[in-house]
């Protein structure tokens, strides 16, 4: 039932691929994270800014893509993101063809996904520091940029890590589903070894092994990381 | 107007709408059954987490471990290609229900939804104030009764938020169940994708069947919670 010997480096298994294949889920997990988190940092803003506009545009965002299905925004930007892209382009008058690579394809659609749940999630330890410490840092005269890189980020970042360490999971998770577009990450990679050696058992379940892996290990390094931040605060 | 009419009953949107509601009732389908199943078993699953013995409650703590560290499509594909190609399992009676696409997302989305929600469960059983344990236990009560008047109730009714979360989550889930060629709305949004190349009309068709029906989640959810919840109505 469980073949082990194709699961070995070299020619004769798939052990190399599937090396290969979890460096590349982890590739587009880290990618996505880092754009998502981008994202919604903005959307925090156009959240917090008294603005009715933008905060329509940024409520509208992550309502919708929190209540669609994550396959159905893949699919929407695998069928629909090279169109958007060459009319974009067409505005700056490049006519040829364009067709983004499926890594940059799985970036942007998990991204886009996970940002909405980052931005809940900072938006949240945002509104946890007390208006006093910002005033306070007014009072000393430091200006906008200095008052979000030395006040505000620091305490955000420290509020925030459990909430981002969950938003981790979740993106790392949700990778798997980008196998639809064709990009060879663990569970592409055991769709196709599992079609050439007609053992769908064996491969999914090394998936399965892998995934677990990644999460429990990224579980404690997002532990480690919550105790060195929160120095100096009994938590 | 009537032209106006004419021209939205000819728009992609609107054939795109009534193409993918026809996937609703599979869409729903998967949840009346997987949703309730899966209620009852975290319940029990829950239980015997917190119960005292031990090799249990290590059982069911490495069950939840597992389902929660790996993706539901790798559960999807596990249920439906991996106990697909065991032999054994072919010939026994299990394979009436795994030869269809449906009973294994039923069976999968049942797993998962089972393990997520027992942790929502014993964080709820274990949030319980002890005083009110005791003051059951000097009625007189059994074990039995305690836990059906006091213990559960309680329970369910501080984690209602957090597992309407999960049950969110669930009607998202479903869509998955379309990798495995089974026919509810994302898979037929996929398909008209595919076929007429303009993914926006049938993201938006879909999204918004999507919307509905999470909206009437959380609806059903706040209904709940106002019922169950009577000391915290603001007049009553």
């Amino acid at each position: 039932m469980f073949k082990f010997d194709k699961l070995v480096f070299g020619d004769a298994g798939w052990g190399d691929e599937f090396l290969i294949a979890t460096l590349m889920t982890l590739l587009v997990s880290i990618l996505s994270m880092g754009l998502g988190l981008f994202l919604a940092i903005i959307t925090v803003w156009a959240k917090i800014i008294q603005n009715r506009i933008t905060r329509f545009i940024a409520n509208f965002y992550t309502t919708v893509i929190r209540g669609v299905p994550e396959l159905l925004v893949i699919y929407l930007i695998f069928f629909g993101g090279n169109a958007v892209v060459m009319s974009i382009a067409k505005v700056f008058g490049y006519n040829k063809y364009i067709e983004l690579n499926a890594l940059t394809i799985a970036t942007i659609a998990i991204a886009v996904i996970s940002a909405t749940y980052s931005s809940e999630v900072l938006r949240a330890s945002y509104l946890a520091i007390s208006k006093g410490q910002i005033e306070a840092a007014r009072a000393l005269g430091m200006n906008k940029f200095s008052i979000f890189f030395k006040v505000i980020s620091p305490q955000v970042i420290r509020h925030a890590l459990p909430g981002i360490g969950n938003v981790w999971q979740i993106t790392l998770k949700d990778t798997s589903l980008i196998s639809v577009t064709g990009l060879v990450e663990i569970m592409r990679q055991s769709r196709i070894s599992s079609n050439v050696e007609h053992s769908p058992l064996t491969f999914l379940i090394t998936a399965a092994i892998l995934y677990l892996c990644l999460t429990t290990i990224s579980g404690r390094v997002f532990k480690t990381l919550e105790v060195n931040y929160s120095k100096g605060f009994s938590t | 107007m009537i032209e106006f009419l004419n021209s939205i009953q000819n728009s992609l949107i609107y054939k795109n709408f009534f193409l993918v509601l026809s996937g609703l009732d599979n869409t729903i389908l998967l949840l009346l059954i997987s949703l309730p199943l899966g209620f009852v078993l975290a319940l029990l699953f829950a239980l015997g987490r917190v119960s005292k013995i031990t090799l249990l409650s290590r059982i069911i703590a490495s069950y939840i471990f597992v389902i929660r560290g790996t993706p539901l499509l790798v559960q999807i594909y596990l249920i439906y290609f991996g106990l697909g190609s065991v032999k054994f399992i072919r010939e026994s009676f299990l394979w009436y229900a795994l030869k269809e696409p449906f009973w294994c997302g039923v069976i999968a989305l049942t797993i998962n939804t089972v393990a997520y929600g027992a942790e929502i469960f014993r964080g709820g059983i274990q949030s319980i104030e002890k005083s009110q344990v005791e003051s059951g236990l000097s009625l007189g009560f059994g074990k039995f009764l305690l836990l059906r008047k006091i213990i559960l109730p309680i329970a369910i009714r501080k984690v209602l938020p957090s597992y309407g979360n999960e049950l969110i989550l669930m009607v998202k889930a479903t869509s998955l169940v379309s990798l495995t060629t089974y026919m509810e709305m994302t898979g037929i949004a996929r398909k008209i994708m595919a076929k007429t190349f303009a993914p926006v009309e049938a993201f938006i068709a879909a999204g918004i069947l999507y919307l509905f029906l999470n909206f009437l989640m959380v609806q059903f959810v706040k209904y709940l919670e106002w019922k169950y919840n009577p000391h915290l109505r603001l007049n009553n």
